[in-house]
């Protein structure tokens, strides 16, 4: 399989124009959470402005929030909760669908009736839902919100994952590999994993993009990251009091949002097929 | 050929029955984890030992978690959704007649995304490719990539702030005459009809192209039929069950969005009940409310899945 792929065809690769576009955004938040706390200009807790909901000005580029703190330093860190969140939610509930996935389709039988019927059972409990009943029971503090949006995609993954792999499990290397006597372990991942490994991680882009919608809609409804920290969801929730003023505080998280999600989307969109669809 | 059919629904139908079994032990248990004893929770400063102990006895908390999720779920089977620990008052009584206004919500929103959605999602596939087609692609993929609390959001911030024709987040309890009726709703039905809708063009999109791309049509089109008559006379009958799916499916969209939408804007339904209960930790209440939602979303997807069996001709 590594052999038939010359490594020079790697690197040719051709993204289209609007795929860069969603790929620069998408780097620019990544460096803005990472350097946020060096580069804010004023402490997140501090009240910079006399005035509540102020407009952008030269001193405060966002304007100011509900209480007079600057926007855009709240923004900054706030691009820490939710990129820092989803992103580690999303690798747990990868990994663990994947991994499950592969090895329900290898192994099979009723490992893998019993397995996909739960998994089928907890897909059917809309995200929003979940998220609520799991707020009310136990809280949400950051790790607990960790788990819990993982929790609520490793089906999905597992789904994806498992139809990708049921298909490659039928091919003649994998029964040659059976008749070498090869482990479960070896024919997952040096078998299996290789060939769906594209699809996989245009799956990982899209499943990033539901976990951080959910976040945003668990904190909008105060239910998801607490005080004193804040994502941007939680950021939209405290300053809904200005939105009968078209305050900048209302509108600015809500568009970071919105930028981050649709730059994944136009990303995965214009993967280069040889990526996306190396084994379907 | 029909009793094959027929087995095919029956199972899907006791699949369903199945996963809503698990489901509700999924509900039961996750709301069991509560740290801390309920009793001595609820009885906060009056909390005796001896009250405590007789407290727990009479909310048979006592009883090992597997008897006391069967004891609720046989309650859940005769209507008896059991009693808020807040307000001493039947669960039930709670969600009545908000369950009315959540199902008029999500019924008037279905009245006119449907149609909406249809035409927009079939004329877009009917002209692949032009600029109309990539507007409505484009579109559809902002508003489902997009939380749909901006999506409310902006509503408010269009139609009240800038355009100042409907009232901000606010739902006002005297409303008399039709005209404020039709203000009342306009907002959380205009918000729930994007995010829905957005879901069903696009499916309904995808489900008339991949009728078009068949060899009849294509016939069709040699034969020298016209672009809309192929897709309306040849394509949309063979289209009909996929699209059916489709909006099946996005319905269950409603579930999600009508969380939001009834706590931005206000409305008196089950969603925004069951936000309230989980900032007061009710639990009985927030197990209802998620039982009867998740009864919703089941409902709907087995009926995606019903549609999809009965019109496929190669089953009939």
């Amino acid at each position: 399989m590594t052999l038939s792929t010359p490594l020079s065809s790697k690197f040719s690769y051709s993204f289209s124009w609007v795929g860069m576009i969603g790929l620069a955004i998408i780097l620019f938040w990544a460096v803005i959470a990472l350097a946020a706390p060096h580069i804010i200009p004023y402490p997140i807790g501090e009240i910079v402005d006399e005035d509540y909901f102020g407009p952008m000005s030269g001193k405060l580029l966002l304007g100011s929030d509900y209480l007079g703190r600057d926007m855009l330093s709240r923004l900054m860190m706030g691009a820490r909760y939710t990129v820092g969140i989803s992103l580690a939610a999303v690798c747990i509930a990868c990994f663990t669908g994947t991994a499950l996935g592969m090895a329900a389709a290898v192994i099979g039988g009723w490992f893998d009736t019993v397995l996909s019927r739960f998994l089928d059972a907890l897909n059917s409990i809309p995200s929003k839902l979940s998220g609520l009943v799991v707020a009310a029971a136990i809280g949400s503090s950051i790790n607990v919100l960790i788990v819990m949006l993982a929790v609520i995609y490793t089906p999905g993954a597992y789904r994806f994952a498992r139809a990708l792999a049921v298909n490659v499990n039928t091919m003649d290397y994998i029964t040659v590999a059976r008749t070498r006597g090869e482990s479960i372990l070896y024919i997952i991942f040096s078998e299996i994993l290789p060939n769906i490994i594209g699809p996989l991680l245009a799956d990982f882009g899209i499943r990033f993009v539901f976990i951080t919608l959910l976040l945003s809609g668990l904190s909008f409804l105060g239910l998801g990251v607490q005080p004193p920290y804040a994502d941007w969801g939680a950021l939209v929730h405290e300053n809904i009091s200005g939105l009968p003023f078209g305050a900048p505080a209302v509108i600015v998280p809500s568009l970071a949002i919105a930028s981050l999600t649709i730059s994944v989307n136009l990303l995965i969109d214009n993967l280069p097929t040889k990526i996306r669809d190396r084994s379907v | 050929m029909r009793t094959f059919v027929l087995n095919l629904i029956v199972h899907r139908l006791l699949i369903a029955g199945l996963t809503l079994l698990i489901v509700s032990f999924a509900v039961f248990f996750a709301t069991a984890m509560l740290p801390g004893d309920t009793a001595t929770i609820l009885l906060g400063q009056a909390a005796t030992p001896e009250a405590v102990a007789g407290l727990r006895a009479a909310m048979h908390l006592d009883e090992p978690a597997v008897f006391r999720f069967f004891r609720w779920l046989t309650g859940l089977a005769q209507g008896d959704l059991g009693t808020s620990y807040v307000n001493n008052v039947a669960v039930a009584d709670l969600i009545g007649g908000r369950f009315v206004n959540t199902m008029r919500l999500a019924g008037i929103t279905t009245l006119i995304s449907v149609p909406l959605a249809l035409t927009l999602g079939i004329t877009a596939a009917m002209f692949r490719g032009s600029f109309y087609d990539r507007f409505v692609t484009i579109m559809t993929i902002g508003v489902i990539s997009v939380p749909e609390f901006m999506i409310a959001t902006s509503a408010v911030l269009v139609f009240s702030v800038y355009l100042k024709w409907l009232p901000a987040l606010s739902f006002a309890n005297e409303v008399t005459s039709f005209w404020q009726v039709l203000k009342v709703y306009a907002m959380p039905v205009i918000t729930l009809a994007f995010v829905v809708s957005a879901q069903m063009i696009r499916m309904t999109r995808a489900a008339v192209i991949d009728t078009i791309n068949t060899p009849y049509v294509e016939a069709a089109l040699l034969k020298g039929a016209s672009r809309p008559r192929a897709v309306l006379y040849h394509a949309l009958p063979n289209a009909v069950g996929p699209i059916a799916n489709a909006i099946a499916l996005s319905l269950s969209y409603l579930v999600g969005g009508v969380i939001i939408v009834e706590t931005i804007f206000n409305y008196p339904g089950v969603a925004k009940l069951m936000v309230d209960g989980v900032s007061t930790r009710d639990l009985p209440l927030i197990q209802s409310c998620a039982i009867i939602f998740c009864i919703g979303y089941l409902a709907l997807i087995t009926l995606a899945d019903i549609v999809a069996i009965l019109a496929n001709p190669r089953l009939r």
